[in-house]
């Protein structure tokens, strides 16, 4: 009996899918040396940043796509997507952003406006729509701090020693087939760098949208956190609803100096496709980080409920004595969705210790894998792991696969590993719905209760958010 | 019209139920009265279980003949959360963990839930706290079931007290309590029977369904039903219990 109420519960409708009917200035399909160049003129960019991405377009197209992910989707016609997409009238302030693009964000729950006025909780946004940071809020407030906060391509007309210095430093352009695609194309990003010493005075975010028609969006994201600094950074993405595949293909890099700490939130909520697995976005993404100095400490936390296909390892390199890294994950795979996701905690330095606790949830025919590496070098003497991937089934067409890999050179060092796959029994929603609580309410609140150790590892806005956006997934038909 | 209004709360007729393809419930004629404690005894599968799953429309059961009128209404296809909102509770023989769900939280959005259905205003969480305490020093339970996920890794006494606290909480009108008293030490019993025992005032009925007299000693019950291959086949008063004891379900004929 309860299989159908399920799937209803669970098919949630998408909320963001709405278009926003902005003049945009887009290239024609394709990717040679020629896209590169405009791609690089339009940023205004220096000389020795195009022979970057040419160097890096050059590479990409020896390499080949890697299919070694539980992932089926279909062929990923490079030359068909527009590498370039931007609103069309240039945006210097907040005043002058297209009032239908605040009038979006409003939709979507980040009226910049509003956050302008907000006392106490300050959150400092960058929006990217398609190609384009179109704001950054609070920047002048964050500058008396010495905190940059500003577009990658600001940063690489103004700070270019530190993205000389920084930029492909965690992931080399040639790290990976999609990573070299974004070093050659990537059109916009955040750079965010905190001087030593600072903590930065409020949560820093970015939202990304894809909103033109064929285009993709190449984001890079690149931090320093500079000595005994610390931040706390956000990020959160949609796309409106379209037949097409779209692909997305990020790329992210952190860098902790020595007791230096950055915590690092997703709300990822691209455009899932449907239940045949018709449109959706491709989300390819490389996210690194590496504690570089001792004590220093990294925190992923995750919460992926959108893209048709996700291919995704936020990882730590813990190079530093005594650092730490953390992830935290929860993936949700319902309609069609595929998600192949985890992460890599490479243990260098001694005492270095890591926590993986990953949470994935499949409903309908969602497919979602944890993929996981845990490497402990010879030399991390004393390092420690502690996993955890726990699947949570609701029906019986999805699935859940779990890939732990683990590599130790130490043998005093200690990892320990758990999984559990569960189902929603139909004996708890039965307890529940005796004490009155609706089949919906139900299935909501065992889900909420099995992402717990990842939604309390959010700020507290965004885990209000989080858990509003799992009810959105899981259960569009409330209300 | 029914058997109703001679004032009983529930009435159950001719209620015929199956488990699979097994039939259990083999035409079961009961009348719960308010304000009294019904005790149902009998052999295992006698389907004592199946008549309160039935009473709750777990999806186990399915109800082949018969019907249940509860309030004069018939309730054989009312979802079984409208049941609870209509005053119908169960205490479960195994309530099942469910790993996060704050105990606190999960208690107030039930209150509320049917608080919401009388039309009367939902509590703030800092209301419910004060009355979720109220109730748990009597139940003899520690102040760490506010926070504690529902059911996990709780002893089986301690699964007991918070199915006892939910019925005080939600103040429900038809009260079915299987095996209640099963895996509980004597101090245990004895708080869970005072829970219990604060929920009589003379309206709300009581189904105890339980395997032996054990718990009778601390809820005094007004009647004895004896079920028995899927049908009551003897009801008498509590003076029943003693005769039973001596010579088990064998002795008793159909009356």
């Amino acid at each position: 009996m309860a299989n159908e109420g399920l799937n209803k519960a669970v098919s949630g409708e998408y909320a963001l899918g709405f278009e926003i009917d902005i003049e945009t200035e887009t290239v024609p399909p394709g990717l040679d040396e020629n896209t590169i160049a405009f791609i690089s003129k339009k940023k205004e960019e220096p000389e020795w940043m195009l022979e970057l991405r040419l160097k890096a377009l050059k590479k990409w197209e020896t390499m080949t796509e890697p299919h070694w992910a539980h992932l089926d989707y279909e062929p990923i016609d490079y030359q068909s997507i527009s590498y370039f997409s931007a609103p069309k009238e240039g945006i210097d302030s907040l005043d002058e952003v297209d009032p239908k693009i605040l009038e979006a964000y409003e939709k979507l729950g980040i009226s910049l406006e509003e956050q302008k006025q907000l006392a106490g909780v300050k959150v400092a946004v960058d929006a990217v729509v398609d190609s384009v940071s179109v704001k950054t809020t609070y920047s002048e407030e964050l500058k008396k701090h010495g905190v940059i906060f500003c577009s990658i391509s600001e940063a690489i007309r103004d700070y270019p020693e530190l993205i000389k210095k920084y930029m492909f430093s965690v992931v080399p352009m040639a790290d990976n087939y999609f990573a070299a695609l974004n070093s050659a194309v990537f059109t916009d990003g955040t750079f965010v760098y905190i001087p030593k010493g600072v903590r930065c005075p409020m949560e820093l975010s970015t939202y990304f949208r894809i909103n033109a028609l064929n285009t993709g969006q190449f984001e890079r994201t690149l931090i320093v956190a500079d000595e005994g600094s610390y931040v706390s950074y956000n990020e959160g993405c949609s796309a409106p609803t379209r037949d097409e595949h779209q692909l997305h293909a990020a790329v992210v890099e952190l860098i902790i100096l020595k007791d230096a700490e950055i915590k690092y939130s997703t709300i990822q909520n691209w455009y899932p496709g449907d239940e045949n697995g018709k449109g959706g976005i491709y989300n390819f993404v490389t996210k690194r980080a590496i504690c570089k100095g001792d004590n220093s400490k990294v925190s992923w936390t995750q919460v992926e409920t959108g893209s048709a296909i996700t291919w995704k390892y936020p990882s730590c390199i813990l190079k530093g004595d005594n650092s730490v890294g953390e992830f935290y994950s929860v993936a949700v795979t319902t309609l069609a969705q595929q998600a192949d996701t985890g992460t890599k905690m490479i243990h260098l330095g001694k005492n270095t210790s890591s926590t993986i606790i990953s949470k994935g949830i499949s409903a309908m025919k969602g497919q979602n894998t944890y993929r996981g590496l845990v490497k402990i070098g010879a030399n991390a003497t004393g390092s420690r792991n502690y996993s955890e991937c726990d699947s949570l089934l609701i029906g019986s067409q999805c699935g859940a696969h779990t890939f732990p890999y683990l590599e130790s050179k130490d043998t005093q060092g200690q990892v320990e590993h758990e999984a559990t796959t569960s189902k929603i029994s139909d004996e708890q929603l039965f307890y529940l719905r005796q004490r009155g609580i609706n089949e919906e309410d139900a299935v909501s609140m065992i889900v909420h209760g099995f992402c717990k150790q990842v939604f309390s590892q959010l700020p507290m806005e965004y885990a209000v958010e989080a858990k509003a956006l799992l009810e959105l997934t899981l259960e569009g038909s409330v209300g | 019209m029914t058997k109703s209004n001679n004032g009983s709360i529930m009435t159950i007729e001719n209620l015929q139920a199956k488990i699979g393809d097994k039939n259990i419930l083999k035409g079961l004629n009961l009348e719960l009265e308010p304000g009294k404690v019904h005790a149902i005894m009998g052999p295992n599968g006698a389907g004592k279980s199946t008549l309160s799953k039935a009473l709750v429309g777990h999806y186990d059961v399915e109800i082949t003949g018969g019907d249940i009128i509860y309030k004069g209404k018939s309730i054989i296809d009312m979802d079984a959360e409208e049941r609870a909102l209509e005053g119908i509770f169960l205490s479960f023989q195994h309530p099942v963990e469910i790993p996060g769900v704050n105990n606190a939280y999960f208690l107030r959005t039930a209150l509320n839930a049917k608080r919401k259905h009388e039309g009367k205003e939902e509590l703030n969480a800092a209301e419910f706290l004060r009355l979720m305490k109220s109730h748990l020093e009597m139940l003899g339970m520690k102040s760490d079931m506010i926070s504690r996920s529902l059911n996990e890794g709780f002893s089986g006494g301690e699964k007991k007290r918070n199915e006892i606290l939910q019925m005080l909480i939600l103040e429900p009108e038809v009260i079915i309590l299987d095996e209640i008293d099963s895996g509980l030490d004597i101090d245990a019993l004895r708080a869970v029977s005072e829970g219990i025992n604060k929920m009589k005032d003379g309206k709300r009925s009581f189904l105890v369904i339980t395997h032996y007299s054990r718990i009778l000693d601390y809820i005094e019950p007004d009647y004895i039903h004896v079920l028995k291959d899927g049908r009551i086949i003897k009801t008498a008063g509590p003076e029943l219990v003693a005769q039973l004891e001596e010579h088990g379900y064998d002795a008793i004929e159909e009356a």
